[in-house]
């Protein structure tokens, strides 16, 4: 989280990215010259399965208001099957985190293809807006991880 | 009962057919009753028992005891033998190692509960009728049974044993026990009541561990909360953070596998409502994925572990419910 010199809240996304789809996604919005918020980071996985329920909250406590997992579409994991399970599991996890009452618009799963930069650069945009709109993470923060 | 268990065991014991048991024996207190091995007729005489304080599920003992040699006698109470199933599943334990010998379970007591209701000293207990007489230093106490029954054992899933080598008293059946009322009345909340609500449970944890350690189905050899990389090993919570995620990992690692025994509420010394974060599991994989009760059998494949093309996407979680 950081606040700008007008003092409005900017959020930081961390969007876990599949190598064989949405991180090429992200690269081809990225050489199409479509804009999307530097909010977002970009972390690299070999598969949206790699992503352990560790991994999100990990997120959260370094200091993430919200957490975006990008995949290829079911059907086309370059694993065959590992998005499969990250929707099963993410479902689980989101589930859980909105019965423990944290805000729910702060985790999503999205899949996008190598071929839709555009879809990308539409969801971070869309999505750090509806952060940007719940205000900085509190509920699901280390306190020793507070910036300032 | 209890006579029945001993003399069978001793018969057990006698031709060679085990080598060893596994039941529970007295604690210091009345109440406070531990899973024990015995191996000889005269340890089973000595402090042998089984009553109404009697709730420890064995299985997971068996995981370490079914791999030494000979054959062990377990006793299992219906829920226990979910648990056994649940690790045959696994790879966990060698069934042919353990001679099973289910025997029933009425409810269990709750020494906690019956204390909180000022009966102290407490030397027995006795079933009669609806009620339980508790014999205490100070003399007899009648309390309803319901009142004081373990919370696990209020909304008992089954009384049926799915795995036995032979059974002392009847095989009871499955029930319908509105075990998920809570969790539904917790869903029904505002986001800000739950948080609230997680909040005043989950800040009590003392990151004990007796959750994990006492959990059947939490048997890795390699814990993520024994990890010294993790930054998490062992520890007690510092802050909101680590204890939020200590009970959400806690739970996550045994979606779908959990057999929703109550073991962890039963062992927590804070009181705090674990069951309810596994049974918001249990209850979601029910809805999304289809009824599955772990431990029922032993060839199904686990929710987590199966997938269908037409599963729902995460996206369910923010249509439905309360925000």
């Amino acid at each position: 989280m950081q606040i700008n010199e007008n003092k409005e809240f900017q959020p930081l996304i961390v969007a876990f990215c599949c190598n064989w789809c949405s991180y090429a996604g992200a690269d081809l919005s990225g050489t199409n010259r479509l804009n999307y918020p530097t909010n977002v980071k970009i972390i690299r996985v070999p598969c949206s399965c790699r992503v352990n329920p560790m991994f999100i909250l990990r997120a959260f406590q370094r200091g993430a208001d919200g957490v975006i997992l990008c995949g290829c579409h079911p059907g086309d994991c370059h694993y065959t099957s590992g998005n499969y399970f990250t929707r099963r599991r993410m479902t689980l996890l989101f589930s859980m985190l909105d019965f423990l009452g944290i805000e729910r618009d702060r985790t999503r799963v999205e899949w996008v293809s190598a071929a839709e930069g555009a879809k990308f650069a539409a969801t971070m945009n869309e999505f750090t807006e509806a952060v940007k709109k719940l205000g900085p993470n509190r509920r699901l923060e280390d306190l020793r991880c507070r910036k300032q | 009962m209890q006579e029945a268990m001993i003399a069978r065991a001793k018969e057990l014991l006698a031709d060679g057919t085990v080598n060893r048991v596994i039941g529970w024996k007295k604690g210091e207190f009345a109440y406070d009753i531990t899973p024990a091995i015995f191996e000889t007729p005269e340890e089973i005489n000595k402090d042998f028992v089984y009553d109404d304080f009697t709730a420890a599920n064995v299985s997971k003992y068996l995981v370490k005891e079914s791999r030494r040699e000979g054959k062990i006698l377990a006793f299992m109470k219906p829920c226990d033998t979910y648990s056994f199933n649940q690790l045959i599943k696994e790879h966990r334990v060698i069934r042919e190692n353990v001679y099973i010998i289910g025997i029933p379970s009425w409810g269990k007591l709750d020494a906690e509960k019956i204390k909180s209701m000022g009966v102290t000293g407490i030397l027995g207990a006795q079933r009669d009728g609806n009620d339980i007489k508790i014999s205490t230093l100070y003399g007899e106490e009648k309390l309803p049974f319901f009142d004081v029954m373990l919370e696990k054992c209020k909304s008992c899933k089954s009384k049926k044993h799915v795995i036995y080598d032979e059974l002392i008293g009847e095989d009871g059946e499955v029930i319908d026990s509105n075990r998920f009322d809570m969790v539904e009345q917790l869903e029904n909340m505002t986001a800000q009541e739950r948080y609230d609500f997680w909040r005043a449970q989950l800040s009590k944890c003392i990151r004990c561990n007796a959750c994990k350690n006492v959990c059947p189905a939490c048997t890795c050899e390699k814990c993520v909360f024994e990890n010294p990389a993790s930054g998490i090993e062992n520890k007690a919570a510092v802050d909101s953070f680590e204890e939020n995620m200590f009970h959400i990992i806690r739970a996550f690692h045994v979606a779908g596998r959990c057999t929703d025994c109550g073991e962890c509420s039963r062992v927590c010394p804070q009181n705090i409502p674990l069951h309810l974060l596994n049974r918001k599991f249990i209850k979601d994989i029910n809805l999304l994925y289809g009824e599955y009760q772990a431990g029922a059998d032993t060839t199904s494949r686990a929710p987590l572990t199966d997938y269908t093309q037409d599963d729902c996407e995460a996206s369910i979680v923010h249509e439905r419910g309360v925000e």
